[in-house]
């Protein structure tokens, strides 16, 4: 039988609202937590908010997350088949799932 | 409906890569107000970040070089089809760019206190400076955004994904975005218009540019009238990673070890083989990206790929200490990754890698639409029908700060700005019934799958009407009101949005494809080989009520540089 990791990930819009879900992925040795939570996107749910632009290079530096109670990048950290916590960062301001606020404030749009 | 949030500025620019960051600079020391928005983080995403090495500037700083030289060898790269004045502006003003990049601390690699230049293919003498190790595009990000923070008259803004440019009689006057972690419409007034978006690479499921270039810059551009150009031209990066899998590392990372050590380019056999397809590298690297593209896939083709279906990379030639002085940590890296050069040869596959195609436009940035500028890869033409290696983020940093420049003098000549006319875009961006399903990421999945199976380097008539009919397939299952609905970091809208440009873009680059009944640098169509000299012609994208129409429009005459 294929190996499975489970990925418990946080949903909801703010830290009071929001509870965990799990999801499970086909694990294929090599790929990174960020290749699994894309999976998720394609074959159980498109609602499902993170960020990212580069993909797998770790580059951008748009995916920093908390993996495990780790505050790491999804692109770096590798899939494993086993249960994974995956969670917003918990310092800065949660926008939805696990994206956050993480542009510095001169960088976000201000009205005038 | 979230009521539009209102902005006003003299220059809006659109994408804060090396072009976006660059425009906005100038602009601004012009004594312009610029308003610099990016759809990710300001300075992160976009192709810039993902450069690995190569800048190609004709600076002499080592051996005597002259911009006339490095002129020549686009033009000879680009199989003929160069605008000539673009082509020319890239290298004529490369140099003045790359040294002030230089007093702003971006690091280029020094040897004895000169700047170091690397070999490329397709150059006549080393011509290429770079920021060790591997760190030329994070470098040059980090360096204009540094500029750009410490440039007064800049606001900046990320996470604004623009839905359409705005115009009133005939002239672009801002766009229309959506505030992707709000959710809410922004209405954004401008007198000049920069577009900065970079290229298409996303419509390929293999590809190595951000996640956020999926040619949005093009679709928009089109709407509000202005032509494209050479949209048939994809390049493909012959020597992308494919196996075994890596993670945190860019998949063009090989074109540095190349520059520098040569490497041995196998097939499936250990044989090398691009001497079959006219170019003996022996353990050099001089194949172009066009022909080397094309090699290996006619070697996988042939059953004689390697094991995923590419070709094989080796270095076990070189020792480790040899190894190790080229790259120091990366070493550490691909250790990490179980990667051990002197041991074992990697396996690559092309890639898409860059648009030689793009917005129509003069060597002032111009488009024919008044108000509406161009700026880096969004602009079609300076690289003909492939491009030269390094000239990507030289025509980022020349373009985005010729554009600036007549952006500031446009904004000088207007006394008053003209309202936006947004009411079209606002009312797409009003439908409230939440819609999931079918699944966004899964069509653009679909698309990407589409573009790289028969729309990718090698074409026939067969694969590419199948292409255009699946992706009227896709187009339909889109439909004109977008999924989702406007709350914050919804992915099914900013999905929707993205594929109703992707849609666009991929059959712009289908029906080119189609039309061109020969073979020329990037656009090889397999029952229709050779170039022909009646085809020395750039095609022209118009959308004419909603439909594409494409024209022919001779190239400039080959005016060889001086040597």
């Amino acid at each position: 039988m294929s190996e499975i990791a489970i990925l418990k990930i946080w949903r909801g819009p703010d830290k009071t609202a929001g509870c965990f879900e799990s999801y499970e992925v086909p694990y294929e040795p090599g790929q990174s937590v960020l290749d699994g939570l894309r999976w998720i996107r394609v074959h159980k749910d498109p609602t499902l908010a993170f960020r990212y632009s580069c993909i797998n290079a770790n580059a951008c530096k748009e995916c920093m997350m908390e993996i495990d109670g780790e505050t790491i990048y999804a692109c770096t950290t590798r899939l494993e088949p086993r249960n994974m916590t995956v969670e917003p960062l918990g310092n800065k301001k949660l926008v939805r799932d696990l994206v956050t606020e993480i542009a510095p404030p001169q960088e976000r749009l201000r009205q005038k | 409906m979230i009521e539009p949030l209102l902005a006003n500025t003299d220059v809006l620019v659109i994408g804060s890569g090396a072009a976006g960051m660059y425009a906005a600079i100038e602009a601004a020391r012009s004594g312009c107000q610029v308003m610099l928005i990016d759809r990710s983080l300001i300075g992160r995403g976009g192709a810039t970040v993902m450069a690995q090495m190569t800048v190609a500037v004709a600076l002499g700083s080592q051996a005597p070089d002259h911009w006339s030289h490095h002129y020549h060898d686009t033009l000879m790269a680009g199989r003929g089809l160069c605008n000539e004045s673009l082509a020319r502006l890239l290298c004529e003003e490369g140099p003045a760019c790359i040294e002030e990049m230089d007093t702003w601390g971006v690091g280029w690699a020094r040897k004895d206190g000169r700047i170091t230049a690397a070999f490329a293919p397709g150059h006549d003498r080393p011509r290429c400076v770079y920021v060790d190790f591997l760190k030329t595009g994070p470098a040059v990000s980090k360096t204009l955004r540094s500029v750009v923070n410490k440039t007064t008259g800049i606001s900046r803004s990320g996470d604004l994904c623009i839905v359409d440019l705005t115009k009133s009689d005939g002239v672009v006057t801002g766009a229309v975005a959506w505030h992707v972690s709000s959710g809410a419409p922004v209405v954004i007034s401008a007198k000049a218009t920069i577009v900065a978006t970079g290229g298409l690479t996303r419509l390929y499921r293999r590809n190595s540019g951000s996640a956020n270039m999926g040619g949005d810059g093009y679709a928009i551009c089109l709407r509000a009238g202005a032509p494209l150009i050479d949209m048939e031209f994809v390049q493909f990066f012959p020597i992308g990673h494919l196996a075994p899998r890596l993670i945190g590392m860019d998949p063009i990372m090989w074109d540095p070890f190349r520059y520098k050590l040569g490497g041995r380019l196998l097939n499936g056999r250990m044989e090398e083989f691009t001497q079959n397809y006219g170019v003996p590298e022996d353990g050099r690297y001089i194949i172009t990206r066009d022909v080397g593209t094309y090699a290996i896939l006619k070697e996988v083709e042939a059953s004689r790929g390697s094991p995923h279906g590419g070709a094989y990379l080796s270095f076990q030639h070189c020792s480790e200490a040899a190894l190790r002085e080229a790259f120091g940590p990366v070493i550490d890296r691909l250790a990490k990754n179980h990667i051990d050069l002197t041991k074992m040869p990697i396996e690559v596959a092309p890639i898409a890698h860059y648009h030689m195609g793009g917005v129509a436009a003069n060597a002032h940035m111009e488009t024919e639409v008044p108000g509406l500028l161009v700026a880096g890869e969004a602009v079609g033409g300076a690289n003909g029908a492939n491009r030269l290696s390094g000239n990507a983020i030289t025509e980022a940093l020349v373009f985005g700060r010729q554009a600036g420049r007549t952006a500031a003098a446009r904004v000088k000549a207007m006394r008053t700005s003209v309202p936006p006319d947004a009411r079209e875009t606002l009312d797409l961006l009003r439908g409230e019934e939440r819609k999931d399903m079918p699944n966004t990421a899964e069509m653009l999945e679909a698309l990407q799958a589409i573009m790289a199976d028969d729309v990718g380097p090698l074409r026939t008539q067969t694969k590419l009407e199948r292409a255009l009919s699946r992706i009227d397939q896709i187009d339909a299952a889109l439909g004109a009101r977008p999924f989702g609905v406007a709350a914050p970091f919804d992915l099914t809208r900013l999905d929707w949005l993205d594929l109703r440009n992707m849609v666009m873009v991929a059959r712009v680059v289908a029906q080119a494809a189609l039309l061109r009944t020969e073979s020329r640098g990037a656009h090889q169509r397999e029952d229709l080989p050779g170039m022909l000299p009646e085809w020395r012609v750039n095609q022209v994208v118009r959308l004419k009520d909603g439909c594409i129409e494409i024209s022919r429009m001779p190239a400039a005459p080959i005016e060889v540089a001086a040597q």
